[in-house]
């Protein structure tokens, strides 16, 4: 599998995966997941928050099967291709805080990098706020990157560690299995589903997953990553992972003419506000929080299916985070920012700084 | 002898960073990187040949691989 390995990972198999991920986001909202945000990975752990019951907006709770996916998928590829090395160990409380600032960030946008970019190539005017902060808080990452700043070595560990997430995930999936969504029902045994709002939108459960691993499998070959892909320009004026990013863009705008769900403008775009200053603010603090934790949601999820277990806690940092969000009124909805948002968002900040100014060390 | 960096342990982008000081420092000869994942061994690639620089080898061992980068 010598040559195979290595096709992803090439600038037009980037490019393939982030036109594949294009437009399954397309075409999953076309089957019934929210208007723009055919993947969200935050809305859509926020979900997975409220059907767990860690928050209770009825609106948004839905045991979100492309996440699941997209772990399993990447875990399928590490150990086809070799790859899955159990490791931990690397400052995992810091990560856990910056998960859960990265997913009040996201959520005073209304969504992740994926979505931003979904939201733009849908027409939704408001991403380019978002998407803007998103750049600037990357950029505010790299300044510390340069510094110094590091979580400091992982040290490998028990196989086991590396599994405990993805059997996490299965246990989720199989939860959903068990206590399946009846129709206009707002609880099935343990899981909470939403009967109206976001939450109630979704595709068929077998489609959502195994699109969910098809995209977790790609993005683990090819490193997808969308903080990386503005990161790197940065740093190292390296456009390899932009190109994915760019790629993403393009195919969902194309497939997403083809679909009719091109509408452009910046009011009544679905689930999104025109509180431009806190499009852009949300997204600068979850932007340097995912510079400082090393990767954007989807790749923490990629990262913890081939076994790293410090993704793995960046991820139910995001997942706790959205319990804070909404419980606390940080999160927005369509009419503007949480009557605590905007303290969250400053607040935030100050901890991503704190976080970047004393954790760093001489490297090299 | 070559110049070792030792980015084992380290996640992306400090391997990068770290070669790239080094061949910011050194300007031409050969290192050593020393990494234990994947995605670091074609980050470090990458990013080594942007610089003009070429990956004479890479070494598979217990602890990871060895990347010999050479200008």
């Amino acid at each position: 599998m010598g040559k195979l390995k290595n096709i992803f990972a090439t600038r037009w198999g980037i490019i393939g995966v982030g036109g594949f991920i294009g437009v399954c986001a397309a075409l999953l909202q076309k089957l019934g997941n929210p208007g723009n945000m055919g993947v969200c990975v935050a809305c859509f752990e926020r979900d997975i928050a409220g059907a767990i019951g860690l928050h209770q907006a009825g609106v948004v709770q839905y045991m979100r099967p492309e996440i699941i996916g997209f772990v399993l998928g990447s875990l399928l590829a590490a150990y086809i291709f070799k790859e899955f090395r159990a490791r931990a160990g690397s400052a995992p409380i810091a990560r856990f805080v910056l998960g859960v600032f990265a997913m009040i960030g996201a959520l005073v946008f209304l969504g992740c990098p994926w979505r931003a970019m979904l939201r733009l190539a849908a027409g939704d005017g408001n991403a380019i706020f978002g998407l803007l902060g998103l750049i600037g808080g990357i950029w505010i990452g790299t300044l510390f990157l340069k510094g110094g700043y590091n979580l400091g070595s992982v040290q490998k560990t028990y196989t086991s560690v590396g599994w405990l997430f993805p059997l996490t995930m299965l246990g989720f999936l199989i939860l959903m299995l068990i206590f399946p969504q009846i129709k206009g029902e707002a609880k099935n045994g343990i899981l909470f589903y939403s009967v109206k709002g976001p939450g109630a939108m979704h595709a068929f459960l077998p489609i959502s997953l195994a699109a969910g691993l098809a995209i977790g499998f790609l993005a683990q070959r090819s490193r997808f990553c969308t903080m990386g892909a503005f990161r790197d320009l940065i740093l190292f004026r390296q456009a390899h992972l932009l190109s994915g990013v760019i790629a993403l863009v393009v195919s969902a705008f194309i497939a997403n003419l083809l679909l009719q769900q091109f509408h452009p403008g910046f009011v009544k775009q679905p689930v999104a506000h025109t509180m431009q200053i806190w499009n852009f603010g949300g997204m600068v603090l979850a932007g340097l929080a995912f510079a400082l934790a090393g990767g954007c949601p989807g790749r923490q999820l990629f990262l913890a299916g081939e076994g790293d277990g410090d993704a793995a806690v960046f991820v139910m940092g995001m997942i706790v985070g959205a319990g804070f969000a909404h419980n606390f009124g940080l999160a927005s909805s369509p009419n503007g920012v949480g009557p605590h948002g905007i303290a969250a968002v400053i607040i935030g900040l100050l901890v991503c700084l704190f976080i970047g100014f004393t954790m760093r060390k001489r490297v090299g | 002898m070559s110049i070792i960096v030792d980015a084992k342990g380290l996640s992306c982008p400090q391997p990068v960073l770290m070669t790239l000081n080094k061949i910011k420092e050194i300007k031409k000869g050969e290192i050593i990187v020393k990494v234990d994942t994947d995605t670091s061994k074609e980050n470090v690639s990458r990013a080594a040949q942007s610089q003009g620089w070429e990956v004479a080898d890479i070494q598979e061992n217990k602890e990871g691989y060895q990347l010999t980068i050479r200008k």
